[in-house]
């Protein structure tokens, strides 16, 4: 009986009803973007680390694992590959460009040997020193396509279309990339493949003596390391925006329930002269609190939804992933704020003189 | 069927009862001594102007307020000697109201109106046929899964009533039940009221401005500057 009568309470006023259960999952939605896309991002980066093909990866000393700025000289590369059981070594430069973009330098032929090569879907290699090639995933977010001109503060001509998932979205000649960038025979990271990933840990023991505190990661590694974790201050911030949705939702909850207290003034006056507890009244409040959070949650859940599509269709290189297991996190967090946000409307309900509240108009 | 008016065991039992409001500085006195007994059984009417004391009585009587000082009984019970919860458990158990502006929660049907005084008394499972009977006599058949915005004033008050008497109280307070209604609905109301006391020997206290409404009662009683004259 007492949920008819809540769930009749929210119905009767169905768009303040609405409104509150979307701004509750407005903040529900903005902690599962925030963690979607922290994690798709991180994800993709994954992905292409892998896509390279390489078993080990050398970066400059005092390098963090996710920013590949810093570099090393090239001269690293050709110490790598005399290395035993090293059979392909590979130097790349990578450049920032701003927007969390940025371009890598390659040797075209080395990658390729690595990686088994990059696939064209629209125009070929590299024939000059000012050309680019971009993935699909980029080509698709700046609608450009093969013979295209870029400016990415330099001009660049796109002389072809690759799929993505290998390394990067922005490739361009590493002798080009690092005269126009002022680091000739500078490279930032060292993709190194073996004869046998079984000599994997030999490598790097012996790469660590030579290159004394360079980091040498396996890629299995590298990729283990590539988290929220990693990366400074995404951690806090998380906490930041989730905070920032409790003290919101608590608010919205507040205002939206000590409106219907106000209004239901009469209501709670007629529950107490039928012998309804001030508990009796607050529970009331409660449920309608938590049934509003639940609809909201799952509102916020389905509206992730819609904005991994908005990112996909308008920042396609920010993927975000639906992280799933943040879900009951994100529902806990709506609940927790909401419910702490009806305690006062509650305990104002609870406490209403059941006369005045019979006298009220 | 009984006359519990016959009855001489006392419903009511108030000796010397005076309640006193502080509005700001200013002390109200709103009843100065209220001597009354009512048998079990007896449909009182209360008269009196504005002011008088009368939705003080209610009030009390309902365990909606505490009194100041004095003694009341109701159902052997010492209401001054209640706490707020057991005032509470008082109007869940012993006292069921009536109001002039019906009072019914406007996002519930009739019968939901009804099954929530029920819901808030604990009281479970299909209700008892003796009631089923009285929603009869009620003419309320029909019309329970309505909403109160679709039912008519008299409608609204008889399902007022029968939410007032489903968990069976001791005690029926009318404040002025027929105060917002014509004259045909006002005297079906009157009529239903005196039905279930002489039926039921549903003991009534009811207040009220009308003196042909008052007169449907056994006895009518006027308060004066918070008194019973």
């Amino acid at each position: 009986m007492i949920y008819r009568l809540v769930v009749e309470n929210l119905k009767h006023r169905p768009i303040r009803t609405l409104l509150s259960a979307i701004a509750i999952g407005v903040q529900v939605t903005m902690i599962l973007t925030l963690v979607g896309v922290s994690e798709g991002v991180l994800g993709d980066m994954a992905t292409r680390s892998r896509g390279t093909g390489a078993d080990i990866l050398v970066r400059p000393p005092g390098s963090s694992v996710l920013a590949f700025s810093g570099d090393m000289p090239q001269g690293i590369v050709g110490l790598v590959r005399k290395e035993p059981h090293v059979v392909l070594a590979t130097g790349t430069k990578v450049q920032s460009i701003g927007n969390f973009d940025s371009i890598t330098g390659i040797n075209l032929d080395e990658f390729n040997a690595m990686s088994t090569g990059l696939r064209y879907i629209e125009g070929g290699p590299f024939k000059g020193p000012d050309d680019l090639l971009i993935d699909d995933v980029y080509a698709s977010a700046h609608k450009l396509h093969a013979g295209a001109t870029l400016n990415l503060g330099l001009q660049w001509r796109v002389a072809g279309v690759v799929e993505s998932g290998k390394l990067s979205h922005l490739f361009a000649p590493l002798e080009s990339l690092q005269e126009k960038y002022s680091a000739t025979n500078k490279v930032s990271v060292v993709y190194v493949k073996l004869d046998d990933p079984q000599n994997m840990q030999a490598v790097i023991d012996s790469l660590h003596l030579k290159l004394t505190d360079y980091k040498v990661f396996s890629v299995d590694e590298f990729v283990s390391l590539i988290s929220v974790n990693s990366v400074p201050m995404l951690k806090t911030f998380t906490n930041v925006v989730v905070g920032i949705s409790v003290i919101g939702g608590l608010f919205i909850v507040f205002l939206t329930m000590y409106t219907a207290v106000l209004e239901r003034t009469r209501e709670i006056g007629i529950l107490k002269a039928l012998g309804g507890s001030p508990g009796y009244v607050m529970g009331i409040l409660m449920r309608e609190t938590f049934l509003l959070a639940v609809v909201g949650a799952i509102a916020g859940i389905l509206m992730s939804y819609g904005t991994q599509w908005i990112m996909r269709t308008f920042v396609p290189t920010m993927p975000m992933f639906i992280v799933y297991r943040w879900w009951p996190w994100a529902v806990l967090i709506a609940l927790s704020g909401s419910m702490i946000g009806a305690i006062y409307p509650g305990l104002k309900a609870a406490k209403q003189d059941a006369i005045e509240a019979l006298a009220y108009d | 069927m009984t006359s519990g008016a016959n009855n001489n065991a006392s419903m009511i039992e108030i000796r010397d009862l005076k309640k006193t409001y502080k509005v700001g500085e200013i002390e109200v006195h709103a009843l100065r001594g209220v001597d009354l007994s009512v048998a079990r059984g007896e449909f009182v009417s209360v008269v009196g102007p504005s002011g008088s004391g009368k939705s003080t009585l209610f009030h009390i009587l309902g365990g909606l307020t505490p009194p100041t000082s004095g003694t009341i009984h109701i159902d052997n019970r010492d209401l001054l000697a209640m706490s707020e919860a057991e005032r509470t458990h008082l109007r869940k158990t012993t006292v069921g109201f009536v109001f002039q502006k019906y009072n019914l929660l406007p996002t519930l049907s009739a019968s939901d109106n009804i099954e929530i005084a029920r819901h808030i008394a604990h009281k479970t499972g299909p209700r008892d046929p003796q009631f089923n009977d009285m929603l009869g006599l009620l003419g309320l058949t029909g019309r329970l899964h309505h909403k109160p915005r679709a039912l008519s004033g008299g409608e609204q008050q008889r399902v007022a009533i029968a939410r007032a008497l489903v968990n069976h109280p001791a005690l029926l307070l009318a404040d002025e039940p027929t105060g917002n209604l014509d004259s045909e609905n006002s005297t079906a109301v009157l009529t239903l009221l005196r039905d279930l006391n002489s039926r039921l020997g549903q003991t009534i206290l009811m207040i009220t401005h009308n003196p042909e409404a008052a007169a449907y009662g056994h006895r009518i009683l006027t308060m004066r500057d918070g008194r019973v004259v």
